[in-house]
C-alpha cells in the first residue's frame, strides 16, 4: 500500500557539489524588486 | 526540520534542508507528527488507538484492526528508511559551507540603473517618492551609463552572464540614453566574451511601437507595471494631474505582451490595505490575456493608510490560498497562468549556495543613481548612510559591502528556524532595515506573506503531480 509519495527528483544536498557557479538571475532583476524570492530562480549550471 | 500542512485536500509534508516534498495519507501524516519524539512502538500503538474508528487508505477504504496495526509498523520503518535516505529529517550540513562561500571573491553581476529619477505617474505607494528618491529631478547621461556598464564588466569576474535592469523612476523618460547603453553593452559583449541581459521595468506610459520593436529585439525580460482592476489601479497609480493611469496602459501592455508571445515579461502590481482582495486583481489581469503576473504586497510605514494593519494579514493569507485555486481551475481550462511567486521547480531550482545568500545586494547586485553614486540596492538609493562608491572609484565603502557579505540565512537569528529560509533566503534586506535599522532582521509581515505563498506553490505542485 502506497502511504507516501515523493514529488522531488532532486535532493538540496546534491546542490553542494557543484553548486555556486553565480550565472542565474538575481531575484530582483525578475520581478520582485520589493520582495526577496529566491526559491523560484532558474538554475543556469552547465556543469550540473 | 519538517514542516507538515494541510492544503486544499493535500497532506503536505516538507524535509526542509533536503527541500523533498512528500504527499502523505492521513495515517503517515500523523506518524510524521510524532515521529521525532516516539519509539516504534509506541509510536504505532499511539495512531491505531488514534484511528481506532478507521482511516482511509488511497482508495477511501478503511483501515482498521489488524491491517491498521501492519500499516502503520510498515509506515514506520518507511519514514526510518527515508531518515536514513536524507529525504526527511534531514540535517541542516549547510552552515560550514557558508563561511567558506563568504569568503568567495566578490564579483558584481547585476546594476540595476536608474536612469531617470523622474516619473511621470505620482503612485501614491512608491518608495522612490515619485521617481526622485528624496532627492532631485535627474536623467542619467550616457557617459554615467557606459561608465556604469564598464564598472559592470570590471567587476564580473568569469561571470558570463551580466544583467542591467533599466529602472528609475520611469526609464522610458530616458529612452534615447536607454537605446545607446544597450548598443554600447551589445559592443562589450565579443570584446570581453560577456552577455548582456537587459530588462526594463516600466509605466507603459510613453511605450510605443517604436520602445516596443526594441524592446522586444533587445530585453530579455520587461516588467509592466499595472495593480489589477481600473479602480485599484488608478486609486494607487494616477498621473501627477490626478486621472488614472489604467485606460492607457492597458491597450498597450496587452500589445506587448503579444509580441513577446506571451513570455519574458511580468504585469507587475503592488497590492495594499485598500484591495486586500487581491486575488481578483491578478483573477483581473489573467482575464485581460497577461499570462505572465506578479503582484506582491506593498511595504510602507504604519502612518501610511495604505499599510497592512495586524488585522489585515488572516485576509492576505486566504487570499493566496483562493488565488492558489485559481490558477489551478483556470489551468485546468486551458487557459495558462504564471503567479511569479508561486514559481517553484522541485526537479532542480537554485543551488544552496543561491539559496544561502539571497539576493545579492550590497555584492553581486548594485544599483546606480543617476550621477553614477553605488547603493546595495535600488531600495537604499537616496540613503547616504548606504552610499558604496561610484562608476568612477568602484566600491569603496569596502566595510559596508563586507556587512552585506555576510548577510545570509544564518546570520538572520529569525530565520533559523523557518520553514520557508531556503525560498526567500532571509528575505529583503532593505525591508529589515526599514523595519527595524538592521539588515540582519526580517520584516515580519513579510515573512508571513512568504510563508504562506510556499506552501501555496508547494500545494499547486501536489494538485498537478495528481492530474498528471
Amino acid at each position: 500500500m502506497k502511504h507516501i509519495t515523493t514529488l522531488n527528483a532532486k535532493n538540496l544536498k546534491e546542490t553542494v557539489k557543484k553548486g555556486g557557479c553565480g550565472e542565474c538571475q538575481t531575484s530582483c532583476q525578475s520581478a520582485c524588486k520589493t520582495s526577496c524570492t529566491v526559491g523560484n530562480q532558474k538554475c543556469e549550471n552547465k556543469n550540473r | 526540520m519538517v514542516h507538515q500542512y494541510k492544503s486544499n485536500g493535500f497532506n503536505i509534508v516538507l524535509d526542509v534542508n533536503s527541500g523533498m516534498v512528500h504527499l502523505v495519507d492521513e495515517l503517515t501524516y500523523e506518524m510524521i507528527a510524532a515521529f521525532p519524539n516516539m519509539e516504534r512502538d509506541a509510536l504505532v500503538k499511539s495512531v491505531c488507538e488514534k484511528f481506532s474508528d478507521g482511516t482511509p487508505d488511497e482508495e477511501g477504504r478503511l483501515l482498521k484492526g489488524e491491517e491498521l496495526y501492519s500499516e502503520a509498523q510498515h509506515v514506520y520503518d518507511e519514514l526510518l528508511s527515508m531518515k536514513e535516505a536524507g529525504t526527511l529529517f534531514s540535517e541542516d550540513i549547510y552552515e560550514p559551507y557558508v563561511e567558506e562561500f563568504s569568503k568567495r571573491e566578490t564579483v558584481v553581476k547585476a546594476l540595476c540603473l536608474h536612469t531617470a529619477h523622474d516619473c511621470n505617474l505620482a503612485c501614491r505607494y512608491c518608495f522612490a517618492e515619485e521617481g526622485e528618491y528624496h532627492g532631485r529631478r535627474a536623467l542619467m547621461s550616457l557617459e554615467v551609463g557606459k561608465k556604469a556598464l564598464d564598472f559592470l564588466i570590471q567587476n564580473s569576474g568569469n561571470r558570463k552572464n551580466l544583467e542591467v535592469d533599466f529602472f528609475g523612476g520611469e526609464p522610458l523618460l530616458n529612452w534615447e540614453v536607454v537605446k545607446e547603453l544597450v548598443k554600447y553593452g551589445r559592443e562589450q559583449e565579443a570584446r570581453y566574451e560577456k552577455k548582456f541581459r537587459f530588462t526594463l521595468t516600466t509605466n507603459g506610459v510613453l511605450l510605443n511601437d517604436e520602445v516596443m520593436e526594441f524592446v522586444n529585439r533587445e530585453m530579455s525580460n520587461v516588467v509592466l507595471s499595472i495593480d489589477g482592476r481600473k479602480e485599484v489601479n488608478d486609486r494607487m497609480r494616477p498621473f501627477r494631474r490626478g486621472d488614472g493611469s489604467y485606460d492607457l496602459i492597458v491597450p498597450k501592455f496587452q500589445k506587448l505582451a503579444e509580441q513577446r508571445n506571451q513570455t519574458d515579461y511580468y504585469v507587475r502590481g503592488t497590492f495594499t490595505h485598500h484591495n486586500l482582495d487581491f486575488s481578483e486583481d491578478v483573477k483581473h489581469l489573467s482575464e485581460l490575456g497577461f499570462e505572465q503576473i506578479s503582484v506582491e504586497p506593498v511595504v510602507a510605514q504604519p502612518t501610511e493608510d495604505y499599510a497592512f494593519r495586524e488585522e489585515d494579514l488572516p485576509e492576505l493569507l486566504k487570499q493566496y490560498d483562493i488565488l492558489a485555486k485559481y490558477i489551478l481551475e483556470r489551468r485546468k481550462s486551458g487557459k495558462w497562468i504564471n503567479f511569479f511567486h508561486f514559481m517553484l521547480d522541485l526537479s532542480g531550482g537554485p543551488c544552496v549556495y543561491k539559496r544561502l545568500s539571497g539576493c545579492g545586494s550590497g555584492t553581486e547586485y548594485l544599483a546606480v543613481t543617476p550621477w553614477g553614486d553605488l547603493y546595495p540596492c535600488h531600495q537604499f538609493v537616496g540613503n547616504e548612510e548606504f552610499l558604496m562608491g561610484n562608476v568612477d572609484e568602484g566600491v569603496t565603502n569596502l566595510e559596508l559591502r563586507e556587512k552585506f557579505r555576510q548577510c545570509n540565512v544564518y546570520s538572520k537569528e529569525k530565520c533559523k528556524n523557518c520553514f520557508a529560509k531556503f525560498h526567500c533566503s532571509g528575505g529583503c534586506a532593505a525591508n529589515a532595515y526599514n523595519f527595524h535599522g538592521d539588515i540582519h532582521d526580517v520584516y515580519e509581515v513579510g515573512c508571513e506573506l512568504q510563508k504562506k505563498r510556499v506552501e501555496c506553490a508547494i500545494m499547486i505542485q501536489a494538485a498537478q503531480a495528481q492530474n498528471s
